[in-house]
């Protein structure tokens, strides 16, 4: 017998009417459910951003490193980071950071007592995903200007 | 532990289709999850096209129709038909709320989708097993608790605006929509409470009669009992009630912060 994992395994037996025993199906859960509500989209949106920022941070380390270790290993990354694949991913990780940080802010105000009624979570969350937007453009354009 | 993959024996198959009788005029389609445990066979979908112009407004009499009228074998549960007993809870269209509540009119897409509860074990079609919800409604004992005897002859007597701190927790009918909406309670429900008890436990904590908050708190002082709420919201956003678990689950987590300061 493999150890039960979950204690809601036991609650899965069930019984026939003849009285032999079966293994009752679990019901659909994200197969059936409406997950493009705001309120699950932008909690997965804020864990998924999260997940990639942290892993973005690699790219920043691996910056670090070749700063420190010399011209050509900086050239190197320089080259990678402004080819359109590095652009992109960049654009990307800035995007996810500046939801990531919106949406902690959402949640800063959660935990202090406030916005929990329904109106004012999806009021918040669209202030979120227009702050996104607005704060990822200006990024790339300030980032522009002062490239150019 | 999370699995988005439901096990191999509760895919859902596609099943019959029960069509509407001729000359019907105003044909709505139910589609509707089905499974019975003495076929040995994996849960399915059945159709059943009703003429609305011969049928109530709401979801709730659209099911008691088809198990009169189409299928005797359709199998849920419904009382009141008033919204207070919180029987007839249950996923439609891509929403848990109650039956008896939902009218037909709100789908405007088609067919009506409609299937158990989501995440439990399934009894028998519409039928979802809530013994672990109530297992965990006991746990938090959600009765009065308290060491001074009442008045003589008299009731515990509370002011107004304490009386008023239990609005939006008493009418709670315990249907748990809330509970199966939440996807952090699909994932770690066999530990984390869930938005419906944990709205019970605070209807206690809020109580100015109750005596036993500090043990209340430190019983729900675990990474996982309350603390696996994310205010992912799903919980106020389907409460067929409109209460607001999600408030009470924070006003907790505020307690816990106060008292420790």
């Amino acid at each position: 017998m493999p150890i039960m994992q979950d204690s809601r395994e036991a609650t899965m037996a069930g019984r026939r009417s003849d009285g032999s025993p079966v293994k009752r199906p679990l019901s659909p859960h994200l197969q059936v459910y409406d997950m493009f509500q705001m309120s699950s989209l932008l909690s997965i949106a804020g864990r998924i951003t999260g997940a990639a920022w942290a892993a973005g941070l690699v790219l920043m380390v691996w910056w670090l490193l070749a700063a420190a270790s010399g011209p050509s290993a900086f050239a190197t990354v320089q080259w990678f980071m402004s080819s359109w694949l590095g652009l992109l991913g960049l654009f990307g990780l800035s995007a996810a950071a500046w939801y990531h940080t919106l949406n902690g802010v959402r949640h800063l105000a959660w935990d202090a007592g406030y916005g929990y009624q329904i109106q004012d979570t999806y009021r918040t969350g669209r202030w979120v995903l227009i702050g996104t937007a607005v704060a990822t453009v200006l990024t790339w354009l300030i980032a522009i200007i002062a490239w150019a | 532990m999370a699995t988005f993959t439901l096990p191999k024996n509760s895919t859902i198959q596609p099943g019959k289709t029960h069509k509407a009788e001729a000359g019907a005029k105003n044909v709505k389609a139910f589609k509707i999850y089905r499974w019975d445990p003495d076929s040995g066979e994996n849960p399915r979908t059945d159709t059943y096209e009703i003429d609305l112009d011969k049928c109530g407004p709401m979801v709730l009499d659209a099911l008691i129709k088809i198990k009169n009228e189409v299928d005797t074998t359709l199998t849920f549960r419904r009382s009141c038909r008033e919204g207070i007993c919180g029987s007839c809870s249950m996923n439609i269209d891509g929403l848990n709320t109650l039956a008896c509540l939902k009218p037909i009119d709100d789908n405007v897409s088609g067919e009506v989708k409609i299937y158990p509860l989501p995440h439990l074990p399934v009894v028998k079609d519409l039928v979802p097993d809530l013994s672990q919800l109530y297992a965990q409604l006991r746990s938090v004992e959600p009765w009065l608790k308290s060491e001074t005897p009442p008045p003589p002859d008299a009731e515990r007597r509370q002011s107004k605006d304490e009386r008023a701190k239990l609005d939006g927790l008493w009418e709670c009918i315990l249907c748990f929509c809330c509970s199966t909406a939440c996807p952090s309670y699909w994932w770690n429900g066999d530990r984390f409470l869930g938005p419906a008890v944990l709205l019970q436990a605070y209807r206690w904590i809020a109580d100015s009669r109750d005596e036993a908050t500090g043990e209340r708190l430190d019983d729900l002082q675990d990474p996982f009992r309350l603390y696996r709420c994310h205010t992912i919201m799903n919980c106020a956003r389907t409460c067929p009630k409109g209460l607001n678990p999600a408030a009470a689950i924070g006003k907790i987590k505020q307690m816990m912060v106060e008292r420790e300061t």
